[in-house]
């Protein structure tokens, strides 16, 4: 009797803990999968991107030994923490991720990332635009193939526009863009949005020619520079006109419900933003079908320059497992370099980063995008809004860098500088608040700073 | 004969109305001695708990709670008719230009192959197997740790009361890198073991054996011969089944609504619940070439919360006196 007692009170008492033994010993490996013996390879793919889902048919079917597995794990950001978090845990990475350009030195100076240059990458220089190309060329490695590109445009309201009596096309400077805002904002309307956008800021101060930061080739000091740059400045100062007079809507932040809202009514009337922009605009903003236009950025001298904003390469996690690699870089070649890969995505909305496409008339000559129901929209009024998105690609300045941690920075961009748009803070008290931040945190990451 | 039995209905009518006119002059008696009593409450200071003042104050606070409650819902309700190019467009509280709840519907079920389909029944795991043994094994070990005397009794009841008091939140990390050493995320079962740990249903169903299972008639079931087993099984056990729904229940919505832990221990979308799954819907918009689905987040949304919703109109009652079971000692 007692000894029941006893036993029942220990099952009782100690079933979480035996439960949690009793599951641990079923654990299967959970790793993304290996080469077998039948030489069947599976590939763990994370991508958000939506047209990367839509090359695996092809793919597979040219590749019958291996099987591509996409997997959303957040967009952007969310993808980096997922993927910070598996690599210093050990488990759970994929094989494969795709990884915005400005976050994939932070990668490759972390380790996480498989040169591909000797697996033929090295060759591809030409293939590529100048711009996407240096951006996965780090350290004398290729880390990943560029996927898209996303120079700056000027996305439009035409109808906005014409009540207020602009023309963006003959908008060429930043003091003309200024005095636009003003007439645009004469009609109740917001020329554009910005609640405070790391990505925005740099692309900004990037086409202004401005060089912030910098790495030494050995990969051990870095140059913070944002307060010191007079290009930095240049933009800080007059998009602080813009913000202080009220010429541009600081409330409604990007990607938001209200953001597509402020663009399908009107509210907002124009976008200085990356070329992928077009299918974004069909599904988010409806209501502009037809009316919206494409022009090139406005610079602070008129001269025509441009930036990239976004775009993504696609790389492969470091592995020893080399049937793993050359299976992943069969499909990375495919996703990237490959004539129908690239196709199938550029006809889902992709904005191309290599020369063939940007430069064949097949691109340049479209004048309608095909919304998810199969319907083709001449978003643009018949405008060949790819000529003048390759016009801007072909303007991009060369030789802007990332920091070797921008992921680190762009989330904290909010933080310091965010504060510039809501409240009274002003914008270069923001950003040098955040120049500080940076300095530390790299710092402590036992680099030696210049400033 | 037609006269006799006219009189007798008349006389039987009369009755009743004689009866009805008592019973009337009753309930204003009735209600002018509760009026006198609330009055008298009023000026003592204390109320009589089945004759309860009426506070204006209280009923509208709890007017604009109940408000403040159901907004969301609402929002839902309004939201999920919509298409998308409706959503965007039109007032968030006014209707859309079409009624497309059915269409949408429909939408969250086919949309990606109908993965949304596989994530209901991912959440129904998650909730059948963890919460439903979290439920279990706090049954079990609350009960042998109330009705049992064994050496470490006054440890066990130490760590339990520790980590209540430490939000699951707070492990979620050191959680994902044990089990990622286990090779255990992305699978699972990553969702289904934290999920199987309930302190306060331990805890709760602890209090509760105390209180509703008499150890006399536990030894005389000994006395009859019964097992231990036998006995928790067929006679402690129903007498804990108001706590055994209160459990369940606080169990079912924390891991039904369990989002952080997922979050961080799953990336496979075929593993995904409906939180994290929703919330990949969500994003998609925000990033290039995305396309925005908010009408299938929202009618999503909704049809995520309507078995939490049924799970509460049908158990309600349990709730209550299970909550309150454990609020008096005696």
């Amino acid at each position: 009797m007692k000894f029941g007692k006893k036993a029942i009170a220990a099952v009782g008492s100690l079933a979480m803990l035996g439960s949690i033994a009793a599951c641990g010993s079923n654990s299967g490996n959970a790793n993304s999968g290996s080469a077998s013996s039948d030489g069947k390879v599976t590939l763990t793919v994370w991508a958000w991107d939506s047209t990367i889902p839509r090359t695996v048919k092809g793919f597979e079917a040219a590749n019958p030994n291996i099987k591509v597995k996409i997997v959303n794990a957040g967009t952007s950001k969310d993808e980096y923490t997922a993927l910070s978090n598996a690599m210093q845990a050990g488990s759970g990475a994929p094989d494969m991720a795709q990884i915005e350009y400005y976050a994939l030195p932070e990668y490759v100076t972390r380790g996480y990332m498989q040169n591909v240059a000797d697996n033929g990458a090295k060759d591809f220089g030409d293939f590529y635009t100048p711009g996407t190309w240096a951006s996965v060329s780090l350290n004398g490695g290729v880390y990943g193939l560029p996927m898209d590109s996303g120079p700056m445009a000027w996305f439009y309201n035409k109808e906005v526009f014409d009540k207020a009596g602009v023309d963006p096309t003959q908008v060429k400077s930043w003091d003309e863009f200024y005095e636009a805002a003003k007439k645009i904002r004469a009609t109740g309307s917001y020329i554009t949005s910005d609640s405070g956008d790391a990505g925005f800021f740099d692309s900004m101060t990037w086409q202004n020619g401005a060089k912030p930061f910098d790495t030494s080739s050995d990969g051990k000091t870095v140059t913070i520079n944002l307060t010191g740059d007079d290009k930095v400045k240049g933009f800080v100062d007059w998009w602080q006109k813009l913000i202080s007079e009220d010429l541009i809507d600081t409330k409604t932040a990007g990607w938001t419900d209200d953001w597509n809202k402020g663009l399908d009514n009107g509210s907002i009337a124009s976008l200085l933003i990356g070329a992928w922009m077009p299918y974004n605009l069909l599904s988010g903003a409806p209501n502009g079908d037809g009316k919206w236009r494409v022009t090139q950025m406005p610079t602070s001298d008129g001269q025509p320059a441009g930036s990239e904003s976004g775009g993504s390469s696609l790389g492969i996690i470091k592995s020893d497992d080399k049937a793993k690699v050359d299976a992943a870089y069969k499909y990375l070649e495919y996703v990237t370099h490959n004539k129908e890969g690239i196709a199938t995505r550029v006809e889902a909305g992709a904005f191309p980063a290599d020369n063939n496409t940007l430069n064949s008339p097949d691109f340049l000559n479209v004048t309608s995008i095909t919304d998810a129901d199969g319907k083709a929209h001449e978003y643009f009024g018949g405008q060949k809004f790819n000529e003048e998105l390759a016009t801007a690609a072909k303007n991009v300045r060369a030789g802007y860098k990332f920091l070797p941690f921008e992921v680190y920075a762009r989330g904290k961009f909010g933080d310091f500088v965010g504060k510039s748009f809501t409240d009274k803070q002003k914008l270069s008290d923001g950003v040098k608040a955040w120049q500080d931040d940076i300095v530390s945190y790299a710092k402590q990451q036992g680099y030696s700073v210049k400033e | 004969m037609t006269e006799k039995t006219m009189s007798a209905s008349m006389t039987a009518a009369e009755k009743e109305r004689a009866a009805k006119k008592a019973e009337k002059l009753r309930q204003k008696r009735v209600a002018a001695d509760e009026k006198a009593e609330r009055k008298r409450s009023a000026k003592a200071g204390f109320a009589n708990v089945n004759n309860p003042r009426r506070s204006l104050t209280l009923t509208i606070l709890s007017a604009i709670f109940a408000v403040y409650c159901l907004f969301p819902f609402a929002y839902l309700l309004i939201n999920s008719t919509k298409t998308q190019a409706d959503f965007s467009s039109t007032f968030g509280l006014g209707p859309g230009h079409s009624f497309a709840f059915f269409d949408n519907v429909a939408k969250v079920f086919t949309y990606n192959d109908g993965i949304f389909t596989r994530w209901l029944l991912n959440t129904l795991l998650y909730v059948v197997v963890g919460a439903g043994g979290a439920t279990l094994l706090a049954i079990m070990g609350g009960y042998a740790l109330a009705k049992f005397r064994f050496p470490g009794r006054k440890a066990v009841f130490a760590i339990i009361i520790g980590s209540i008091s430490v939000p699951g939140i707070a492990l979620a990390v050191p959680q994902f890198l044990l089990f990622a050493k286990l090779g255990l995320t992305n699978t699972p079962w990553a969702m289904l073991i934290p999920s199987l740990i309930s302190p306060f249903g331990l805890y709760l169903m602890w209090i509760f054996s105390e209180q509703s299972v008499p150890t006399e008639l536990l030894e005389a079931a000994r006395v009859d011969g019964a097992s231990e087993w036998h006995t928790f099984w067929k006679i402690s056990l129903p007498l804990l089944s108001p706590g055994i729904v209160t459990t369940a229940l606080f169990t079912i919505v924390a891991t039904w609504n369990n989002y952080f832990l997922p979050m961080i221990m799953i990336k496979d979308s075929d593993w995904y619940p409906l939180t994290i799954g929703l919330n990949q819907w969500k994003s998609q918009a925000a990033t290039a070439g995305g396309i925005p689905i908010q009408n299938l987040v929202i009618t999503g949304s909704l049809i995520t919360i309507i078995p939490l919703v049924i799970a509460f109109l049908c158990l309600q009652r349990y709730w209550q006196s299970g909550l309150a079971a454990g609020a008096v000692k005696e």
